[in-house]
């Protein structure tokens, strides 16, 4: 976790690229604050701003307007080699005519440290990712799992206020990611250091952060930690992206004697649970995870509908259920028994939605 | 066309036959220049037995060298100069479109576009009006005219093929403008100049047409000799200076062609 | 906040791409400018030219000449040269596409290390003296050459024949000239290619024939055309090979223009040739810039 105070402040950064008579406007209006010690993720589908974002704090482009400010200091013009962040590239960008320990010892070279230190600090940086001993090796020569961890000590070996990752486990296969994304969590906790991780996999950044930014055109929809943003997406785009959802559409109904009702179009209708703002007649969107809701028989449930397919995942099983008015709704459950099938596809069936699993969406 | 090229399937009837043709017809002149300029024989193509006497002939001859020397020393001033220009050319280049950035690259090849003989012209009547005499010193401008887009193909090519992150990540950490530039674009740069330089430097030796118009008294370049020596005739002589000039064009490129496969 | 930090990258550009335009612009430009002004001025007298004495006379020179009275009659012989170097031109063209284009197909399809030795033998020509080539040609195809030698030692021919000086001859050594020129665009063009494609041709039916014709040549279509624009430009202001293989009977443009400047010191009208034929190149050029930009033709 971090403490209170803010190390990177984003102040409404626009960011507009004019390429041949075409705008594109990659980044609007952003406004973040990023505090000490924190693994913060910016995440979203390609095109959503977030590494615009990053190469705007990197200092690799400009804002068009807005501000970024580094412990309180505008960073404005200054260059990339003036500001004490580094980053790790997606591509890795290791240096090919270099060996792997002169790649980790160029930041210090750069900055004037004195040789012996130099060669402390890389033996340092290179046991932190677990690399000893691969010193004097080409990039070439290296897989990318042990590329990946060259770019990782190269940047943490100039002790930088704030390290910006740019989707560096995207060319990893499964396996080698899932390792480094555990690792990368326990680097981060012990050095202290600020992360601004960007990815695309909203798993990787429920996974690893302490807070999330969730991003789509350009904007910055929803900042929170990641229990806030599952549990309480603030719109349409958030609560898809980040996990699964089912929608289903709604008018909000006050009845006598009950907190209100929501009713649907094809004439059922369940107990509201949250209805503070809500006003009478008020078409809403209702976001529903499908491990909160459950199966079971017909009668017993808030919607009946028709079990239309069964998706066995090994761990849990996911129902598709059609029902009428909503299409298909999904219905997760974890195999606690073990691969029993009670439910055969087109049994009729119930879906059980408990009142506070609903999450009211504006329309 | 990769691994799947070696499947059987993919002969097609003709193709060998054709190429076995080309590769001779292309060879076979160069082998026969060769194997004559050994010939003892002073009526060239009646082969009398073999010997070296016409090289060393050639190698005498104080014409001959001092027309090499001006070949060459034309050949390492172009070369130099326009390889230097080419490379700053590349680097501005580079990296984001801008605008007349189509007309600068059409100007930067131009010399190849235009055939050398309305080059040749051109730049004769310019040297005559501005009244710069003709010397090897007009000869060296010409020649520096087309070393340039000569050298900044490959420069360029080179440029472009390098990861733009390259650049970025020095900055990052803490290399300025031309502390980038010196530890991290240059030495990844370095083949691609050295190769442009070497064709220019070729290219150079071997000019004709241009040269043979802007060359003043006491400028004669090689090339320009051995026309005149055709001009009287067929003899040894000229055939041996012919394939010692092969010679050196063979190495040059060859050299040129190892240095482009050592670096990927 | 960005604006003086563009600028600033716009005047860096500038300085580093400026010396070598300044160089060409200078040494190039503004020579192939003169070179058309002077093509509008009067010949002078023991050659050179007249400043600022004007005239068309250098451009009628060219189907036209002056009878003794001063009336025009019409000169067919520059016309003649035109022609041959246009036809020169196109069978060299013709034939180097033809033999260039098996080829370079049959190295597409070797395996890498056979593929890089070929590339290799086919760059070398390209990089060794034009001179030196052409003049190897002289010894095969002159008077007792080697061709005549082998001939008549063959009992094919009884007398000497001469294959020199003619516009075969001519022929012969621009094809030997221009050969790697057309090989090398159609090989980088084929190597593109991805031969599941053509596998995909054999699934659908089609032979090998239908498969060259139909898949890989609209394929290795800008290839052809690089390679037809690399042979066709130098071989209309072909110089060294006419010189050496032509003789005097069969000149071509280059030829022509050389004249003016040595025995027929016509500047004049050598300045017009030398821009009617850069007038003609400047015209295929743009050509095949559009036609390429056009990009791959609909299925007809």
């Amino acid at each position: 976790m971090g403490d209170a105070a803010p190390v990177v402040e984003i102040k409404h950064l626009s960011k507009i690229f004019r390429e041949a008579k075409e705008e594109v406007r990659a980044l609007e209006d952003a406004t973040l604050s990023i505090r000490q010690s924190e693994f913060f993720t910016l995440v979203g589908p390609s095109g959503c701003g977030k590494t615009t974002l990053l190469r705007l704090i990197a200092g690799f482009e400009q804002p068009t307007s807005g501000e970024i400010l580094l412990y309180d200091q505008p960073l404005a013009d200054l260059p990339p080699y003036r500001r004490p962040v580094n980053t790790v590239f997606q591509s890795y960008a290791l240096f090919p005519h270099l060996t792997v320990d002169q790649n980790v010892a160029f930041g210090l070279e750069m900055q004037g440290v004195d040789a012996a230190r130099i060669t402390q600090r890389v033996a340092e940086s290179l046991a932190l990712v677990q690399l000893e001993g691969l010193g004097p090796r080409r990039p070439s020569q290296l897989s990318g799992g042990q590329q990946q961890r060259v770019a990782l000590a190269r940047a943490l070996a100039n002790r930088p206020k704030v390290l910006l990752l740019d989707e560096p486990l995207s060319a990893l296969d499964l396996k080698l990611r899932k390792g480094m994304q555990i690792e990368l969590k326990r680097l981060q906790l012990n050095t202290g250091i600020t992360f601004i991780f960007v990815t695309h996999d909203q798993e990787e950044a429920l996974t690893m952060s302490d807070r999330i930014a969730v991003m789509n055109k350009g904007r910055i929809l929803q900042v929170g930690t990641p229990t806030d943003v599952y549990e309480k997406p603030a719109d349409r785009f958030v609560a898809n992206f980040i996990g699964d959802t089912n929608f289903i559409e709604a008018q909000f109904r006050e009845d006598a004697g009950t907190a209100g009702c929501f009713h649907l179009a094809n004439g059922m209708a369940f107990d509201a649970h949250e209805t503070n703002d809500l006003i009478a007649g008020q078409h809403v969107v209702l976001a529903i995870r499908p491990e909160r809701a459950a199966l079971v028989e017909h009668g017993l449930g808030t919607l009946a509908g028709t079990l239309s397919n069964i998706v066995y995942f090994g761990t849990d099983t996911t129902y598709h259920v059609a029902v009428p008015g909503c299409g298909e709704l999904q219905v997760r459950s974890q195999n606690r028994q073990g691969a029993g099938a009670h439910f055969h596809t087109g049994d009729a069936v119930d879906v059980q939605i408990p009142p506070d699993a609903v999450r009211v969406l504006a329309s | 066309m990769s691994r799947l090229s070696r499947n059987p399937l993919m002969r097609f009837p003709g193709m060998a036959p054709v190429a076995g043709f080309a590769f001779a017809f292309l060879y076979m002149p160069i082998f026969v220049l060769i194997a004559l300029s050994f010939n003892e024989n002073r009526i060239a193509t009646i082969w009398s037995g073999f010997s070296t006497h016409w090289y060393g002939v050639v190698l005498g001859n104080d014409d001959i060298l001092h027309a090499a020397q001006n070949s060459i020393v034309v050949a390492v001033v172009a070369a130099l100069t326009g390889t230097l220009l080419a490379t700053i050319a590349a680097l501005g280049m580079a990296r984001g479109r801008f605008r007349g950035q189509t007309g600068a690259t059409a100007v930067l090849v131009l010399p190849l576009i235009v055939p050398e003989i309305v080059t040749a012209v051109a730049t004769l009547l310019f040297f005559v009006l501005i009244g710069f005499k003709l010397g090897l010193l007009t000869v060296m401008v010409a020649h520096t005219v087309f070393c340039i887009p000569f050298a900044y193909l490959p420069i360029r090519a080179r440029l472009d093929g390098m990861d733009p992150a390259l650049a970025e990540a020095a900055a990052d950490l803490y290399a300025n403008e031309w502390q980038a530039f010196r530890r991290v674009t240059l030495p990844l740069l370095w083949p691609g100049i050295l190769s442009g330089g070497l064709l220019s430097f070729i290219i150079s030796l071997d000019d004709f047409v241009l040269t043979y118009f802007v060359a003043g008294a006491g400028a004669t370049t090689l090339p320009v000799y051995i026309f005149g020596m055709i001009r009287i005739g067929v003899t040894p002589e000229v055939n041996a200076v012919s394939a010692l000039m092969l010679a050196v064009s063979i190495l040059v490129v060859s050299l040129s062609w190892l240095i482009g496969r050592t670096q990927r | 906040m960005g604006g003086s930090a563009v600028t600033k990258q716009m005047l860096r550009r500038a300085s580093l791409i400026g010396p070598a335009l300044l160089f060409i612009g200078v040494f190039m430009l503004i020579p192939i400018g003169l070179m058309a002004y002077v093509s509008f001025l009067e010949r002078g007298e023991y050659g050179g030219v007249v400043w600022h004495a004007y005239t068309g006379e250098a451009y009628s020179n060219f189907l036209f000449e002056r009878d003794l009275d001063g009336s025009l009659l019409l000169n067919t012989d520059y016309l003649q040269i035109f022609s041959r170097s246009l036809g020169l031109a196109t069978v060299t063209w013709g034939l180097t596409l033809l033999l260039g284009f098996p080829t370079a197909l049959y190295m597409a399809l070797q395996p890498e290390r056979l593929r890089n030795l070929l590339i290799f033998l086919v760059t070398i020509p390209f990089w060794t003296n034009l001179l030196v080539r052409n003049y190897a040609w002289i010894l095969l195809l002159r008077n007792n050459g080697l061709i005549d030698g082998t001939l008549s030692h063959l009992g094919v021919t009884n007398e000497p024949i001469s294959l020199l000086y003619t516009p075969f001859a001519i022929g012969v050594g621009l094809m030997y000239s221009f050969l790697p020129f057309m090989v090398l665009p159609i090989y980088a063009s084929l190597e593109k290619v991805d031969l599941r494609l053509v596998e995909a041709a054999f699934d659908l039916g089609a032979n090998h024939l239908k498969a060259l014709v139909r898949v890989i040549i609209p394929l290795a279509r800008p290839g052809i055309m690089a390679g037809s624009i690399l042979v066709l430009i130098p071989c209309l202001g072909a110089y060294v090979t006419p010189e050496l293989l032509g003789g005097s009977k069969s000149m071509m443009i280059g030829n022509l223009i050389q004249t003016q400047f040595g025995a027929a010191r016509n500047w004049p009208f050598g300045a017009a040739l030398a821009f009617v034929l850069l007038a003609m190149v400047l015209i295929t050029m743009m050509i095949y810039t559009m036609r390429s930009k056009r990009g791959p033709e609909p299925a007809s």
